[in-house]
């Protein structure tokens, strides 16, 4: 999961790293009074989780309150790279001396972590890693020996972050270094992380991945998702424990396990391509059990989103007999009964096949197509998500 | 021949007592495992019964070790003990590790990653999150269906589970040296590479299919070990080819990030390598079937 910038900072600040005081608000009338509560000038910014904020005018400076809530009328509602403002932080102005970038990431190719720093901060990182490659230093972290003041120090070094406050820079990265092993991130990024005129270290903006396998050590991380910028489906299919990622397709997609399900996407697109381009509408792996409880659920988030057309079950049985799943999905669409609007394209291979297909024939649900090939039911799911999508434009026009 | 995992393997199963552990050392036992006990500390010195046999639970795995002469453990073990499990294969020094459970903070695989190797890798690990290694006909360390393929010439190697067993079953009649599910966490023990790298020197294996996901770069670091090091022929399946970026597919590792880890740059880097590249499992199987027909 990612953090907004006031989330991350709230972990850095728990964990003893410098930010601006500050405080998130939701309308024009609270940023003023969150700046007149601050009493200095303040920078008003949006909280949305993308780059390149400042660019889209998502980031103003104001002196007063009213000013305060005049820019926060004008960044709230915002859209930024498809992002909608509904909050700004509005935080004190700091003074600038310096700018630095740091960051801790999971590094997977080397399968450890990787500390990022350079005194030459500000610019986006990716910019700076092209054109300034020895500006910014790499220092691989044992993930065992982690990082303390020795080697909090010779990132300090190695980045060239002057040494006026290189004392204070290496309290903070390992302060950062406590707060991404203590929150179980993926990343901790501070950009810029700013030398002050009084020489302090603070950490002006900051970017957070959490890990969600970590969430049952961390029940405070519950909180911090975002429910109202979650897609309704997304959050439907997660209180159902579903693995479920809306895609903007016509066909429907449930399949086991998640490299069949991705796989199922792509194969569903090629088939959209002759079918008026028709697309995957979303990715749903139902896991290795696809219990009858489970395929209902998936169909009921699938079937209650109105772009689908149609639905392509893709189920390889591997350890789950395809005996269960077929008894599943006839089990699943008599719960649905009327709710089940959509035809249904089934495609079953593995263990017990050929009792599943005899099960799925037997029950003869009239929304029901059996397909044997993965090729070939991508194929029928897109042509009937085509002809739905024209038969509904149809209507739609009358 | 086979890789990683032959008749004479001894396993033992971490988590034995727990619900999966019960559930797959049942079937991994039908499928000719040899299975010698296993461990869980709070329940040692007791014995389960599964599949017709006594297994005995040890207290550790190095006292596992020490009285059946295992040199494979499997872990079932849940994710919030899954990292104090795996530590305790590693400085066992048990030969391979197959870690099967899925959820496992990526902080803790890291973790025991770094131990893994600063005890020289006397351990292999796979996965975690993964399904396991199977050799049939030999042994089948894992949750790999047994009963969906035969022994045979390929050698196949998938970071994905159900695409590992779709390949198995379109080439069943082919058949498979070993199939190893290396796991689709953003860090895992034994990679493609690893894989290749065995199968390579495997005088049982003929050909390989590898199988790869969005997200990381290791497809690409495999094509180039491919283009340097395999002499045998190599047929690759890339999946998540209209997944977005930023969005997880399921995996914890498949993400798209910037224009790092699509599976457009993970086909190119392949076909360059000489690696033919199916743009379906079927299609993917179907060439498989050309090169063993050609042999």
């Amino acid at each position: 999961m990612d953090l907004y910038e006031y989330q991350a900072k709230d972990l850095f600040a728990a964990h003893g790293v410098p930010v601006l005081p500050g405080r998130t608000v939701e309308t024009p009338d609270d940023a003023a009074a969150a700046a007149a509560e601050l009493g200095t000038e303040v920078v008003v910014k949006a909280q949305v989780k993308t780059g390149g904020r400042g660019k889209a005018g998502g980031v103003k400076l104001a002196a007063t309150p009213a000013e305060a809530r005049e820019k926060a009328q004008a960044i709230l509602g915002l859209d930024i790279k498809g992002h909608t403002v509904h909050r700004v932080l509005v935080t004190e102005a700091s003074d600038i001396a310096e700018e630095y970038y740091f960051s801790f990431l999971l590094d997977r190719s080397n399968r450890t972590f990787l500390a990022m720093a350079s005194a030459e901060g500000g610019m986006e990182i990716e910019q700076l890693a092209v054109e300034r490659p020895d500006a910014l230093a790499r220092v691989p972290i044992d993930p065992i020996a982690g990082v303390d003041r020795a080697k909090a120090a010779e990132i300090v070094a190695q980045a060239k972050i002057p040494a006026a406050v290189a004392d204070e820079a290496t309290e903070v990265i390992v302060k950062l270094w406590e707060t991404f092993v203590g929150e179980d991130a993926t990343l901790v990024e501070v950009n810029p992380l700013v030398r002050d005129p009084q020489d302090r270290v603070v950490a002006l903006d900051g970017k957070v991945t959490l890990d969600d396998n970590a969430d049952f050590r961390h029940p405070g991380h519950a909180a911090l998702v975002d429910k109202r910028t979650e897609d309704p489906l997304e959050a439907k299919a997660k209180a159902k424990d579903l693995n479920y990622v809306k895609l903007d397709g016509e066909v429907g997609i449930i399949g086991n396990g998640a490299g069949l399900v991705m796989s199922t996407l792509d194969v569903v697109a090629y088939a959209g391509e002759r079918h008026g381009g028709v697309k995957p509408a979303n990715f749903l792996d139902i896991g290795g059990g696809a219990s009858a409880e489970v395929m209902a659920a998936g169909l009921d988030v699938i079937l209650g989103d109105p772009a689908v057309k149609s639905v392509f079950v893709n189920v390889f049985g591997g350890i789950t007999a395809c005996d269960a799943v077929a008894n599943g999905i006839v089990e699943a669409l008599r719960m649905l009964g009327d709710g089940a609007t959509k035809p249904l394209v089934v495609r079953l291979d593995g263990n017990n096949v050929v009792e599943g297909r005899r099960i799925l024939d037997e029950a003869n649900h009239p929304l029901v197509t059996q397909v044997d090939t993965m090729d070939n039911a991508a194929d029928k799911a897109a042509e009937l998500a085509a002809a739905g999508a024209a038969g509904s434009a149809g209507v739609a026009g009358a | 021949m086979s890789i990683f995992l032959n008749e004479q393997s001894k396993v033992i199963v971490q988590g034995i007592t727990g619900g999966e552990g019960t559930k797959h050392s049942t079937k991994m036992l039908a499928a000719g495992t040899n299975i010698v006990g296993g461990v869980n500390a709070r329940k040692a010195g007791t014995s389960v019964s599964i599949g017709g046999r006594d297994l005995t639970v040890f207290g550790t795995v190095e006292e596992a070790m020490k009285e059946t002469g295992a040199d494979v453990s499997v872990v079932f073990v849940p994710p919030p003990f899954a990292k104090a499990a795996v530590m305790e294969a590693i400085d066992a020094e048990i030969g391979l590790c197959v870690v099967i459970t899925e959820g496992i903070p990526v902080h803790d695989s890291a973790y025991f990653w770094a131990h893994a190797c600063a005890k020289g890798n006397r351990t292999r690990i796979i996965g975690p999150n993964c399904p396991g290694v199977i050799s049939p006909g030999r042994s089948n360390a894992g949750i790999i269906p047994a009963d969906i393929t035969s022994a045979g010439p390929i050698g196949l190697v998938s970071k994905s589970g159900t695409l590992t067993y779709q390949m198995m079953y379109e080439l069943r009649e082919i058949g498979f040296s070993t199939a190893i599910g290396i796991g689709g966490d953003p860090v895992i023990g034994s990679t493609h590479i690893d894989a290749l790298e065995a199968f390579e020197a495997d005088p049982d294996t003929a050909a390989i299919v590898m199988i790869g996901e969005i997200g990381g770069d290791a497809e690409e670091r495999a094509a180039e070990f491919v283009q340097a090091n395999v002499t045998k022929p190599v047929v690759g399946y890339v999946a998540g080819f209209t997944a977005p970026e930023g969005k997880t597919m399921g995996h914890a590792g498949a993400i798209v990030s910037g224009s790092a880890g699509t599976a457009q740059a993970k086909k190119e880097a392949l076909e360059a390598a000489g690696v033919q590249v199916g743009k379906t499992p079927s299609e993917t199987a179907a060439l498989m079937r050309e090169i063993i027909a050609a042999r």
